[in-house]
């Protein structure tokens, strides 16, 4: 949620927030193009309330609902690989299993506001820890898909050709997996659990319409992500409404201005 | 750097294995407690081409899947040191709407294998795939367009040996012949040792030094002349099959 503290005449929009903003949603649109690509929309969108039961454990503990939440989704990212690893199960099966789990545990140990707070955004300001975060787990998201680009997309045509091409496709998939955990866990602030996996989703789905190549994807992702965000955010500020829904009613209009594109 | 083998399955006496390329012994697959494999021995010379035929079900592919680390199995698979394998898969459906393009895959390839450009334009040349072809999404190339990009693909870091899942299934006639032809060149002007899944008999005939049948009970392993003959092939498939052994001097 944008700060609250803009200058009522001329509701310009905090910078920090901004800042924490724009990576936030670069991240989002890298990490969503794998996720699109590899037909795990609907699991990625279950698997963001795996953070739920984090989120509460935290507020019973008195600790920062981000770190529950971000422990929740990293334990859950790895519990999803490892069932995995043993089973045939395809990971939307997992997840949805997963997920329902972690909502059923995160409806008991969280109530009312406070998880209404978690599945849609919380307002107020961020602290400098927060923020701190924020920029280093988007950044460091951004990094690992820009480095990993090429062995993800082999590994996305074909196992058996990654495989023998010498990529280690079990780890790369749990690295996969944590930088999506950590983008969702990122957007929490913001967007709540249950919209940052829209953020997620609908640029790269935009994007994997309008693109024909790889680059093209990822660039057209990250600019829906950032105008659906930017200017989501300052309407939010604008009007004074919680910044979630807007920014995920922005990039949901933008996929069906691309659905123009026959 | 070309795909090394991984460090388990290469011999650390090159001497024990002689002159080839890859031995395996008692090899064994089984899933969910159904045996796919059993106790297969056999070693491929380097420079040879291995033709492996048999009916469906068989375990071609998953041989295949064992020889590049894909999956658990029992007994042993040696690799000389320093094997460099490119992977051709059996053709499969991509989602035709994926934003990557040829250009994509093939570059993707050479980071992964530390390679130059050129060895992409030398591997687009020995497949005679033309680079505008590249720029295409590869859910909107041809069948024959795709599994050229894909044996270009295994051919970038110089591989030592060329493992193809029969790669002309599906290809129309001319996409086949191109395939085939291409296949060809590199065995005779690179010496590369190709491993072949083929139901092709013709082809499997004119282009193995060797065959490998596997058939439900056993498997057989020998010149062409030897394992292709109408009794074993009918014993193999269970059927009587009517392939004829050509003269071909092109052999």
């Amino acid at each position: 949620m944008v700060r609250q503290s803009v200058s009522t005449s001329t509701m310009t929009m905090d910078a920090r927030a901004l800042i924490v903003c724009a990576a936030m949603a670069v991240a989002a649109g890298l990490v969503g193009c794998f996720a699109v690509m590899r037909r795990m929309t609907l699991a990625a969108d279950a698997f963001s309330h795996v953070a739920l039961p984090g989120i509460g454990l935290a507020l019973v503990l008195r600790l920062n609902p981000l770190i529950g939440a971000l422990a929740a989704l990293l334990a859950g990212s790895m519990l999803i690989w490892a069932i995995e690893g043993k089973t045939k199960l395809s990971t939307e099966a997992i997840t949805g299993v997963v997920f329902s789990v972690a909502l059923a545990i995160g409806s008991l140990t969280a109530t009312g506001e406070e998880l209404i707070d978690a599945l849609f955004g919380a307002p107020g300001s961020m602290t400098t820890a927060e923020t701190a975060f924020a920029l280093v787990a988007a950044l460091a998201v951004t990094v690992f898909i820009l480095k990993a680009r090429d062995r993800l997309l082999v590994s996305l045509v074909s196992t058996e050709v990654a495989i023998a091409s010498g990529i280690g496709v079990k780890s790369l998939q749990l690295s996969f997996l944590v930088a999506f955990a950590v983008t969702v866990a990122l957007g929490m602030r913001y967007l709540g659990v249950l919209l940052m996996g829209s953020l997620i989703i609908i640029p790269a789905t935009v994007a994997k319409r309008l693109a024909r190549s790889i680059d093209g994807m990822f660039a057209i992702a990250i600019g829906t992500a950032l105008a659906s965000t930017l200017v989501g955010s300052w309407i939010a500020a604008l009007t004074q409404r919680p910044s979630g829904p807007i920014i995920v009613a922005i990039a949901g209009g933008l996929f069906f201005v691309s659905l123009l594109k026959s | 750097m070309p795909t090394e083998v991984p460090e388990h399955q290469t011999s650390s006496h090159e001497a024990a294995l002689g002159g080839s390329v890859l031995e395996v012994n008692r090899l064994t697959v089984s899933f969910d407690h159904t045996v796919i494999l059993a106790d297969l021995s056999f070693s491929v010379a380097r420079g040879a081409s291995l033709a492996v035929i048999g009916p469906n079900g068989c375990g071609k592919t998953v041989l295949f899947r064992a020889l590049i680390g894909a999956i658990p199995y029992q007994g042993s698979i040696r690799w000389a040191p320093g094997t460099r394998f490119g992977y051709v898969p059996q053709k499969f459906d991509i989602e035709r709407d994926l934003p990557i393009t040829g250009r994509d895959l093939l570059r993707a390839k050479l980071t992964i294998a530390h390679a130059r450009k050129e060895d992409a334009l030398h591997a687009l040349e020995r497949v005679d795939l033309r680079e505008e072809v590249l720029v295409q999404p590869i859910g909107s190339m041809s069948g024959g367009q795709f599994q050229r990009l894909l044996v270009a693909f295994a051919l970038i870091g110089k591989p030592d040996v060329l493992l193809l899942d029969e790669p002309a299934a599906g290809v129309d006639a001319p996409g086949q012949e191109a395939l085939n032809a291409a296949l060809r060149r590199l065995q005779q002007e690179e010496a590369i040792t190709t491993l072949l899944i083929s139901h092709d008999l013709g082809v499997v005939y004119r282009y193995a030094s060797t065959v490998l049948c596997l058939a439900r009970q056993r498997a057989y392993l020998g010149a062409p002349e030897v394992v292709l003959t109408p009794e074993r092939l009918s014993e193999v498939y269970g059927t009587p099959i009517s392939f004829h052994l050509h003269d071909d001097h092109g052999r």
